[in-house]
């Protein structure tokens, strides 16, 4: 076997931390062979970035490595940067997961992307701009002399993290580390860029070294995988080998974690909750020197859908599709034309203080529980604050004990409702915003990607939680996701949204097994790499 | 890494009380040497500042005639070459000549010879008394008929560790007197300040639109005030007062908290916290009060420790100018100004209180960037 190019020995990763010392990383092996991917996959926490980001010397300043990497050879821990540099950057190179942010914006596309070769490759700075004309082309950048001049921003996020997988390919690297380099992307952008990289490393021969999450990404991609939970690497070897026979649990339980089981359907003559006809939402992005608007954004355009009790409705699409600002329109959150129909009653017409007592009934949960939840009260605090508005006459005692009781709904300890948000991980935070919902005992809950921020293991929790409050309270869900494995496990009847029109819509069965547009074969697609073989394995040569 | 620490499994019958931010960051500030060290410093500073004047033994206000401008010393005064001359000059107001001059401990003894024919006025023997230096004189033996007395004059210890200023008064009693103005305005002016200053931006950043615009657009109007215009303006129509003091300063520093709290508020708008709160139905009061303004509350304590000592420079550079806080009162800028025209004479008058307000800015200023680490979401 030949001489691994990058070999980690016994690395341990620490930090020091407010609480004490943190051990990230516990003593792991690695092995990187010449042209080879490896995936490391693990949940958040697992520290599978930390190993990297200390291969890279690139850990926190309150962090440091123990142990021993190897390049070709040649020990890498406890360079100092100066001497670490001739390696990274050249021969180890990194791509981020937040192509947003990983750019600077102040420069164009063409300077960043020279800054590699004038340093490391020791070019000229006109030979540097032709090859990084040669670089735009090769991550498939169209019209690259002109591209160049281009700046950060004006470019969308597929584009940048081609740009970055342009910057990190300028010196012919050995090792390409790549973290969570898809997550940000949307679904059917995500997996153009897989399909780029396994193009590149093809051509040119590299090893990959991919930290995922995303086990559909591993098993199309990765020659061997590592798994990694706490710090510590519980099982590795061949993809194959893996995915055929796990033999950790925790492995077998990341298998696993794809949501599962379907949606009873719901009756014909259940009552409809809320109906909402030709509702349109624009926002205006350019205004004359008179106030007069000039550009109009349709961000929403003639949508119409019906929720009966019990039904889950799932509104799919990708990033811009409008499909947020749809939920929101619904809850007359957001500004609107058309019409909002909750039970008998015609919502279009109220205004914010005839709203307030239908409140209770149409709730809403949101994406992301790091930012849903404010840092400044306690879990029980947040969860019981619409008891304040919805039923005022009730004493404190009485709202605590309606707190525990929520809490012990979406199966947390309600001993823990004095804590404050930031003392939870992210699925606890998530039942915390799932129990300020239901605390109500609303009618209609509009989910606002509600498990799109979890991890896999974690979204299969919140998704049960959410059928089961389904079912003993007979709620009405909204669904809006991007990620139609969840949507699925969800949904009674689905519509999939594209710059904000319906493209598609019928009920889930039809809908996934018999998909009319190429979009949504698209997000079906990238969706259930694995499940549904839809896209080829990785033995077969993948289409440029 | 907050994901990674998993959360123990407790089954306990009592809530668990949970630690707020306000407690960790308590945490991390105590953990901050150079900002506990400085709490400390200034926590000692401000209790000298308010029990110091009460043990030094001397009146804010007192004159010592005798003791005009005299050096900062360790040591009690009067010193031993000011003895004699100051005996002389009284002898020659009894009409004596002082003989056998002897200082032994705290008593003088001296021999009182008459310069004319009479005997010595024992009376006039009251003006050691009224000295600074002595005690009351006592005739231990009359000789030659009273026109030679031997007398104890006992010797009044009085200690000036920051010296005295032009008019013969203690300056550290007068030092810790400016210190308690000086802090007093400083933290009562920044209270009001940011009393005002937060609900008014809190209200205009979280209603936006035509509200937004007016409420800051009178921001604006009052910003183009020039300032000194406006203290001499007030200080014609209403004299020189102390309580105009902090209607000055609060009228303008809240301004600035104004527009700090309405940036704060307009990024705090779009969390999904306060999206969430509207979406429950509470209204715009309640999510001002429960969510709004508990979230701006970092960058305005750190804006605060920072804001106090910008307003004690403000009083102090408008006493400075002769606006601010009238004799016998003193603050801080008082007595800089008058150690500032003696310092040829007498740097004492100008060092200490120099060093006084010194020490309070730096001490806020290294508390108020131990918050700005403490209080720094990014270290969560």
């Amino acid at each position: 076997m030949a001489e691994p190019v990058l070999s980690v020995r016994n690395l341990d990763v620490r930090f020091r931390t407010g609480d004490g010392i943190l051990h990230a990383v516990k003593g792991i092996d690695l092995d990187i062979n010449p042209g080879e991917t490896v995936a490391i996959v693990g949940e958040s926490g697992s520290g599978k970035s930390q190993t990297m980001m200390s291969v890279m010397g690139l850990l926190a300043s309150n962090g440091w490595a123990e142990g021993s990497v190897k390049y070709r050879g040649e020990e890498l821990v406890g360079l100092s940067p100066g001497t670490l540099n001739r390696y990274r950057g050249s021969k180890l190179t990194m791509i981020f997961q937040e192509p947003m942010t990983s750019l600077d914006p102040l420069y164009r596309i063409g300077d960043q992307l020279a800054l590699p070769l004038t340093t490391h490759g020791g070019l000229s700075k006109s030979a540097a701009r032709k090859r990084a004309i040669e670089l735009l082309e090769l991550v498939r950048i169209p019209d690259p002399a002109r591209r160049i001049d281009a700046y950060p921003h004006e470019m969308s996020g597929g584009q940048r993290q081609r740009v970055m997988i342009a910057m990190a390919l300028a010196n012919n690297p050995d090792v390409l580390i790549a973290d969570e380099p898809t997550t940000a992307l949307d679904v059917t952008v995500q997996a153009r860029i897989l399909e780029l990289l396994a193009d590149l490393q093809k051509r040119l021969g590299m090893s990959i070294v991919f930290i995922t999450h995303d086990l559909g990404v591993v098993r199309r991609f990765a020659d061997r995988t590592y798994v990694m939970k706490r710090g510590e690497v519980v099982e590795s070897g061949r993809t194959e080998d893996l995915f055929a026979a796990p033999k950790h649990p925790y492995t077998q339980m990341l298998i696993d974690a794809e949501p599962t089981g379907r949606k009873e359907p719901v009756a014909a003559n259940a009552p409809v909750v809320l109906e909402a006809k030709n509702i349109g939402v624009q926002f205006s992005l350019e205004k004359s020197f008179f106030g007069k608007t000039t550009h109009v954004l349709r961000a929403v355009d003639d949508v119409s859908l019906t929720v009966r009790a019990g039904e889950t409705v799932g509104v799919v699409g990708e990033s811009g599709s409008g499909k947020s600002t749809l939920g929101r329109a619904i809850l007359r959150l957001q500004p609107a034309s058309g019409l909002v129909r909750f039970e008998d009653r015609n919502l279009m017409p109220l205004d914010r203080g005839g709203m307030r007592p239908l409140r209770r009934h149409l709730q809403l949960v949101f994406q992301d529980p790091f930012g849903s939840l404010s840092p400044r009260m306690t879990a029980g605090e947040i969860v019981t604050e619409g008891l304040l508005v919805h039923e005022p006459g009730i004493s404190r005692k009485e709202r605590d004990r309606r707190a525990a009781q929520a809490f012990e709904e979406v199966r947390l300890d309600p001993a823990w409702r004095n804590r404050f948000p930031h003392e939870f991980s992210g699925g606890q935070r998530q039942r915390i915003a799932i129990a300020r919902a239901i605390i109500l005992h609303p009618k209609l809950v509009v989910l606002d990607e509600p498990t799109s921020a979890l991890d896999r293991s974690v979204q299969k929790e919140v998704v049960e939680l959410l059928r089961d409050l389904q079912k003993a309270h007979g709620l009405a869900y909204v669904f809006i996701s991007h990620d139609l494995a969840v949507v699925r496990a969800l949904s009674d009847e689905i519509m999939v949204m594209k710059s904000g029109k319906v493209v598609e819509r019928g009920n889930a069965e039809q809908i996934f097994d018999n998909p009319r547009e190429e979009y949504t074969r698209d997000l079906i697609a990238a969706a259930f790499l694995t499940e549904r073989g839809i896209v080829e394995p990785r033995t077969e040569p993948l289409a440029g | 890494m907050a994901e990674g620490a998993v959360l123990p499994v407790e089954t306990m019958t009592g809530p668990i009380t949970g630690r707020s931010l306000w407690a960790e960051a308590r945490g991390r500030l105590i953990r901050n040497r150079a900002s506990l060290t400085s709490i400390i410093v200034l926590a000692f500073i401000a209790l000298a500042c308010i029990f110091g004047p009460f043990l030094t033994g001397h009146p804010f206000d007192r004159v010592y005639p005798d003791y005009v401008k005299v050096p900062a010393s360790l040591e009690a005064y009067p010193k031993a070459d000011q003895i004699e001359p100051q005996i002389e000059r009284i002898g020659a107001r009894v009409r004596a000549k002082t003989e056998n001059v002897a200082v032994d401990g705290d008593v003088v003894h001296m021999n009182l010879v008459s310069s004319s024919t009479r005997p010595i006025d024992e009376r006039l023997l009251a003006y050691f008394e009224r000295s600074d230096l002595f005690g009351p004189a006592r005739v231990v033996e009359r000789q030659e008929e009273g026109r030679r007395l031997v007398v104890d004059v006992p010797l009044k210890r009085q200690y000036f560790l920051f010296g005295t200023d032009t008019n013969g008064r203690d300056l550290l009693t007068r030092t810790m007197m400016a210190g308690q103005v000086s802090l007093a305005i400083g933290l009562l002016a920044t209270f009001v300040a940011i009393l005002i200053g937060v609900i008014y931006g809190a209200t205009s950043g979280y209603l936006g639109g035509r509200v937004d615009l007016v409420m800051m657009r009178i921001v604006d109007i009052l910003y183009s005030l020039p300032f000194i215009f406006f203290v001499i303006m007030l200080v014609v129509f209403f004299g020189r007062n102390f309580v105009l003091m902090f209607i000055a300063v609060g009228a303008v520093e809240w301004l600035d908290m104004a527009r700090i709290v309405r940036g704060q508020t307009l990024s705090i708008k779009r969390q999904e916290y306060v999206q969430a709160a509207e979406a429950l139905g509470v209204e715009t009061k309640g999510i001002i009060r429960r969510h709004v303004i508990p979230n701006t509350l970092g960058p305005v304590v750190v804006y605060m420790t920072l804001l106090v000592p910008k307003v004690i420079l403000l009083e102090s550079f408008l006493s400075f100018l002769g606006l601010g806080v009238q004799e016998p009162n003193t603050s801080l800028g008082v007595l800089i100004s008058e150690g500032a025209k003696n310092i040829q004479g007498a740097t004492w008058m100008l060092l200490y209180p120099s060093l006084t307000l010194v020490a309070i800015l730096f001490c806020l200023n290294f508390i108020g960037d131990g918050l700005r680490d403490a209080l720094d979401p990014k270290d969560r």
